[in-house]
């Protein structure tokens, strides 16, 4: 595959998005480069969802400024392309017919052939209720991708699958990244997922950029790692300094939950 | 069942053990016919089964009328029922009612479910739409269509008219909640999707909302046939010139009782089909949804 279409750039001046009273997000500075993979964690609810969908169009800034190539964001892009954290597949609608919505007909043929790249070129007439949690974000990531996105925005697209569906998926979206050169932008709760796929890792904390550390490590990369391990728990231990004060009982990197920190003790 | 169970196995047990050597008695392939033979008898069985009191109750009720314990005046015999219904059909006049009375019933379901569904469709998609007309459909609703009969004798006399109108009237309302229901049942999430993938107002409506309103439409639809049906004999019951109702109400007068249960099995056997279409619809429709696969 060529690189038809180069990821664009993507940069935050003071960003801020209010609730009424509530500030959710404040004077965020960000830049991510044309190409680059970032990924941004954070505990629920610290606005890292905020920013996505600031920068997907679905919400407009109370304050400062989101531009996309120096031109200010207004709405929804072309460009852009989201992945939700479930996959919002239309039941009525067969896989393939699910990639080409939105698209004109004469690209049932590439949306095929996205479809294969995902490894669902024999499910194409399937129904999506008839497919497992895994193979559903699959539809879900060739139908953004058949649209050649110039960004694509994933809201913790893995939360809900099992550990081992997600490594694979990690390793498809890699991939993928790699072959078409968009930007990409992960919302995720898992460090892990962070480091395994981002170029750079940034941390969002009481709704602004706390932290921002670059991933050098070479790809693809290997969980079992020493510098992958230490990078992790450098991360995790930044993002759990600060204590949560919404709802420690749910939140994924809590550590007293065993069952989530097995996923990072490796 | 069970003793032809037992005689298939008898037999099967003699077979191989008289006819066959020991080793062909071990493979599958001589009892294999009669274990086919036996689920075919266990599923024909299973499909017969149903019809077994309907078929006593009928023939009870023959030999009860052609013994004479029952009067022709209350119960015509099942078979002078056939035979009425066999002569109005060679008389073309049969054909001509149900033609009649089902034109009236799809017609007033087109007008009252149309306007049910437009008015569904708006009221559930438009905000202002539902602010403004709501709650006055909400409270006309609470009238039984049927209480409607004297001001609609008033406005429409005794003619067509008025047999549409009441139709219409009933059919509207079911059609029109489920509808509205249905929108407003529509996934956000799906909607945002929608959005997010370029898809026009009209292709969010078009692959979207409405296809996702579906099944409540549909259900709201059933109700409505259900309704037209009884609204239409009661219409046509009132006052017709032509129509199944007539032919009933026309056959009371000259004490046919056996023209009376044709018209009223006419009823029966159009509401049973006008089911079955709208579970087609559903079947068609819904093929996505686990529930009718």
């Amino acid at each position: 595959m060529t690189h038809t279409h180069q990821g664009v750039r993507l940069e935050a001046r003071h960003l801020g998005k209010a609730y009424g009273e509530r500030q959710v997000l404040h004077n965020a500075l960000l830049t991510i480069e044309p190409g680059e993979f970032v990924a941004i964690v954070g505990r629920s609810g610290c606005g890292k969802s905020t920013l996505l969908r600031l920068i997907a169009g679905l919400e407009t800034p109370t304050q400062g400024q989101l531009q996309i190539d120096d031109q200010v964001i207004k709405g929804l892009s072309h460009d852009t392309r989201i992945m939700f954290q479930e996959a919002r597949l239309l039941p009525w609608r067969r896989v393939l017919d699910n990639v080409v919505l939105g698209l004109p007909e004469s690209q049932r043929h590439a949306a095929a052939k996205v479809l294969a790249q995902v490894g669902l070129g024999d499910r194409l007439n399937e129904w999506p209720a008839k497919l497992s949690g895994g193979q559903r974000q699959r539809v879900a990531l060739a139908r953004a991708l058949v649209h050649q996105p110039r960004l694509l925005l994933l809201d913790e697209p893995l939360g809900a699958l099992d550990a081992l569906t997600r490594i694979e998926m990690h390793t498809l979206i890699e991939q993928l990244w790699r072959d078409n050169g968009f930007t990409a932008l992960l919302v995720t709760h898992d460090v892990q997922e962070a480091v395994a796929l981002a170029d750079r890792v940034i941390l969002i904390e009481d709704g602004t950029v706390s932290f921002d550390e670059r991933i050098d490590l070479p790809r693809p990369r290997s969980r079992g790692d020493v510098r992958f391990a230490a990078l992790e728990k450098r991360i995790l231990d930044r993002v759990l300094q600060q204590p949560d004060t919404e709802q420690p009982v749910n939140d994924v990197s809590w550590p007293g939950l065993p069952a989530h920190g097995l996923r990072w003790a490796v | 069942m069970s003793s032809s169970h037992k005689d298939l196995e008898a037999l099967c047990s003699l077979e191989s053990a008289f006819a066959q050597p020991a080793w062909y008695v071990a493979s599958k392939s001589t009892w294999w016919p009669w274990l086919k033979v036996q689920r075919f008898l266990q599923v024909v069985a299973e499909r017969l089964l149903p019809w077994l009191v309907p078929v006593l109750l009928v023939s009870v009720w023959q030999i009860a009328s052609s013994q004479g314990w029952m009067s022709v005046r209350v119960l015509p015999a099942p078979l002078a029922v056939v035979d009425a219904a066999w002569a109005l059909a060679l008389s073309g006049e049969l054909a001509k009612h149900v033609q009649i009375s089902a034109g009236r019933a799809l017609l007033g379901l087109a007008v009252g479910g149309g306007l049910g569904l437009v008015l569904g469709l708006l009221t559930g998609s438009i905000r202002w739409a539902e602010t403004l007309l709501d709650s006055s459909i909400q409270m006309v609703r609470n009238i039984p269509a049927l209480a409607l009969i004297p001001l609609v004798i008033l406005w429409f006399g005794i003619d067509e008219i008025a047999k549409l109108f009441l139709i219409a009237v009933a059919v509207f309302f079911p059609i029109y909640i489920n509808t509205f229901h249905g929108i407003r049942n529509v996934d956000p999430g799906l909607i945002e999707m929608g959005r997010t993938y370029g898809l026009s107002r009209w292709g969010l409506y078009r692959h979207i909302i409405l296809p996702g309103a579906m099944s409540s439409i549909l259900v709201g639809l059933r109700f409505s046939l259900g309704l037209m049906w009884v609204i239409l004999i009661v219409a046509e019951t009132i006052s017709a010139q032509a129509g199944i109702g007539y032919l009933t109400m026309n056959a009371r007068e000259f004490l046919q009782t056996d023209v009376v249960l044709v018209g009223i099995l006419l009823y029966a056997i159009l509401g049973k089909l006008a089911d079955v279409f709208a579970k087609g619809l559903e079947r068609y429709w819904l093929r996505w949804h686990p529930g009718y696969q």
